[in-house]
């Protein structure tokens, strides 16, 4: 009898020491990827922000990647609450705000469901959701700064995924920095249509490299094949969403890249301290470039000279003062149309950015697929 | 057929004493797919210990995930729904020995004419409403594995091939439409059709979060087990499967049967992709295209393309992907091993198919 009892207490003991253990780790993360977590892009830029976040004592992290913008991201959802004790979520890719993040956030009010890149709207959304993205086309126009150096035949070239507004903001803000280094640079944009679509974005970096094409970049889910098809047919390649220099050891320029790690650990240290989303204590809309430190620009490669380095710095320098805009007048797209006039701007928080639906002069292609 | 397997057999000059129900050969039927999927199972426990997990403790959690509780339960359902659906499209036609793998492409019209449907009636009351989608539905899915039933039979097209070229031609007309004619303008970075109201969104089932589209799926399951194994309908079209000169010769219209088929193919699938549209995302987007057609057909291969198996078979399917999350969140497996366990089962099953009549012990011993 006393040997069970010794064995109760020890149970006990060891139960409370759990306990504790699992009261250290205050905050409960889960992250949600649409693709594979090592796809030098999207996803594992947020893998990589989670993998940031989680260096933190106090926080307890889990990850799902591969989870498609289905009934499924709502079943991971509430696995991550029920199983896990998630009480943040970061349900990472653009389509699962609609409907299904809106969907569980309803059933989980006291869950704080922070989204990458999608529209809050008081009023219409639950107040437990939130949205978060970075104005990464400013390390996308210092890219372009270094491309427009580099290039001898002065056509860049440009793989899409589809042309919706963040996609062609990157697709401008990038010749937009080629044409301040090298004002006839043009820059050709292919779409593929698909966010993750490897045989295509192969032969749109193979057919813009057989056009003369010589500094290529992208905005799809996975640069890699892009990257690795830029290196083999030895022509620059600036990066984008991860560091992809390992790919292309030769001819990677720069690239941008998102610092996620940077904007998790601020959004655990809110949610530590008591704050949330349907308080107010947290905002609803968080946005940032390189002066927040959300997005960042990959090391220089080998191949980068001194003059592109000068002007990219000093790009870099006057976007860290708060100087620096992109899109200001006179612009123009492409078809001739006057975008802005001369002395009227778009600054980075104008809502007009984020419903972009034209490409600046000096791209070749069109948002007709 | 198993009368008519036994009394062709050459020893059985007697006819056999007792016709009556013969356990071997369905013993055969239950061993042969159960084996199969333990084959498959070893071999995943392999990749598991590869991979530095537990192969134990990793079925343990499968099961755990799927079928371990009511909230387990509730995604394996949510998830084999679509399934049991897009399933039957591969099914229905294989018992008339057309191999059809246009589930994606059929779910993806279905869909399509569902939204359509449901954008045009925005003020119907509910309940016609949904019954307006579920016809637009799977009028939409039929007619489009019509189209590859046509081809075959009037045209000479290999069934297989024009199928699953017609899934991307579905998935181009979807994205046409989403990025064009049908966009809410106000779906900026994911283009989208208009949303269906909310009102007219297919409810779920009581509390739980299992939508409508699991009574659809059981209920087209069960229809289309009473038509292939209990109607004239289904002895016909399974002596076509069996010998199509034959069935020519006892005059049956083969390319009628074979259309009709194809278009209850069809609207199967179809109506998958009204579930979709009406209980998941309220309109049209590309990810209607989420891979649920291709899973119906490992569902119908490894439920040998029976109606009522299908329902368990989809079962178990669903259980297995909804597990998935768990293997990656317990177990740091990679998110590809799901795939990997869905890919040996698929392939075991198939070879497994070999091996009917094989052995002895399965046959009904001649008296």
């Amino acid at each position: 009898m006393k040997h069970v009892f010794t064995a109760i207490l020890i149970a006990m003991s060891m139960a409370a020491g759990l306990v504790t253990q699992a009261a250290e780790k205050e905050v409960t993360m889960g992250f949600i990827y649409v693709g594979p977590k090592d796809d030098y892009g999207y996803n594992q830029a947020h893998s990589e922000g989670k993998a940031g976040v989680s260096q933190l004592p106090w926080v307890k992290s889990v990850e799902e990647a591969s989870v498609a913008e289905t009934a499924a991201v709502q079943e991971t959802m509430r696995n991550m609450i029920n199983l896990d004790g998630a009480t943040v979520l970061f349900p990472t890719s653009y389509g699962y705000f609609d409907p299904h993040i809106l969907r569980v956030a309803k059933q989980y009010p006291k869950v704080q469901f922070l989204h990458c890149g999608g529209l809050y709207t008081e009023g219409k959304h639950p107040a437990n959701v939130g949205s978060y993205f970075g104005y990464i086309d400013e390390a996308v126009y210092i890219a372009g700064i270094v491309a427009g150096h580099s290039t001898k035949s002065g056509k860049l070239g440009f793989i899409a995924a589809k042309p919706i507004p963040q996609v062609l903001r990157n697709i401008n803000a990038f010749t937009l920095g080629a044409r301040s280094a090298n004002p006839k640079a043009t820059v050709q944009v292919i779409f593929t249509g698909e966010w993750s679509m490897p045989v295509k974005e192969a032969e749109a970096a193979t057919s813009l490299i057989n056009q003369g094409v010589d500094v290529l970049t992208c905005h799809v889910d996975s640069p890699k094949v892009i990257i690795e098809t830029a290196e083999r047919r030895g022509i620059y390649v600036c990066g984008y969403h991860a560091n992809g220099a390992k790919l292309a050891p030769k001819g990677y320029l720069t690239g941008a890249e998102w610092n996620w790690s940077k904007v998790y650990t601020t959004y655990a240290e809110m949610v530590k301290s008591g704050k949330t989303l349907a308080a107010g204590t947290i905002p609803h809309l968080v946005r940032g470039g390189l002066k927040e430190g959300f997005v960042k620009c990959s090391d220089y490669g080998t191949a980068v000279g001194d003059a592109a380095k000068k002007d990219a710095e000093a790009a870099k320098s006057k976007f860290m003062d708060g100087s620096m805009v992109i899109f200001k007048g006179p612009l123009k797209d492409n078809a001739g149309k006057e975008i802005l006039p001369s002395g009227k701007e778009y600054k980075q928080q104008d809502l007009e950015l984020e419903s972009m639906g034209w490409l600046v002069d000096g791209v070749v292609g069109s948002t007709k697929s | 057929m198993t009368t008519l397997a036994t009394t062709s057999q050459p020893s059985s000059a007697t006819i056999p004493s007792e016709p009556g129900w013969q356990w071997r050969p369905a013993l055969e039927a239950v061993l042969i797919p159960v084996g199969a999927v333990m084959a498959a199972l070893v071999l995943f426990g392999l990749f598991c210990a590869a991979q530095g997990a537990n192969p134990l403790s990793v079925f343990a959690a499968i099961k755990r995930a799927a079928f371990g509780s009511w909230y387990a339960l509730q995604n394996t359902l949510v998830r084999a729904a679509p399934l049991m659906l897009t399933a039957l499209c591969t099914a229905l036609p294989a018992r008339l020995g057309l191999v059809v793998i246009g589930n994606e492409g059929a779910l993806v019209a279905g869909g399509l004419g569902a939204v359509a449907a449901g954008l045009a009636v925005p003020t119907a009351p509910p309940a016609l409403a949904i019954a307006i989608m579920t016809l637009a539905g799977m009028a939409c899915g039929g007619l489009w594995i019509s189209i590859v039933g046509l081809m075959h039979y009037k045209r000479g097209v290999n069934e297989t091939i024009s199928s699953l070229l017609m899934n991307y031609i579905a998935i181009a007309i979807l994205n046409h439409l989403v990025n064009g004619p049908m966009r809410d303008p106000s779906s900026l970075n994911k283009p989208s059709s208009y949303p269906i109201a909310e009102a007219n969104l297919l409810p779920r089932l009581g509390e739980s979060e299992v939508h409508y589209g699991l009574i659809f799926g059981v209920i087209a399951c069960l229809l289309a087990w009473i038509l292939m194994e209990h109607s004239t309908f289904g002895f016909k079209a399974r002596m076509i499967g069996g010998n199509i000169r034959a069935a020519r010769m006892a005059g049956l219209p083969v390319a009628r049967l074979g259309l009709t088929t194809c278009f209850l193919a069809g609207s199967a699938a179809g109506l998958a992709g009204m579930v979709e549209v009406a209980a998941v995302h309220g309109r049209a987007n590309e990810s209607l295209a989420a891979g649920y057609g291709y899973a119906g057909i490992l569902v119908a291969f490894v439920a040998r393309h029976r109606g009522l198996p299908i329902i368990l078979v989809a079962t178990a399917l669903g259980g297995i992907l909804a597990s998935g999350g768990i293997l990656q969140r317990q177990f740091k497996l990679p998110d590809a091993s799901i795939l990997v366990f869905q890919g040996l089962v698929f392939l075991t099953v198939l070879y497994s198919d070999s091996l009917y009549g094989k052995f002895k012990f399965f046959k009904e011993p001649s008296v």
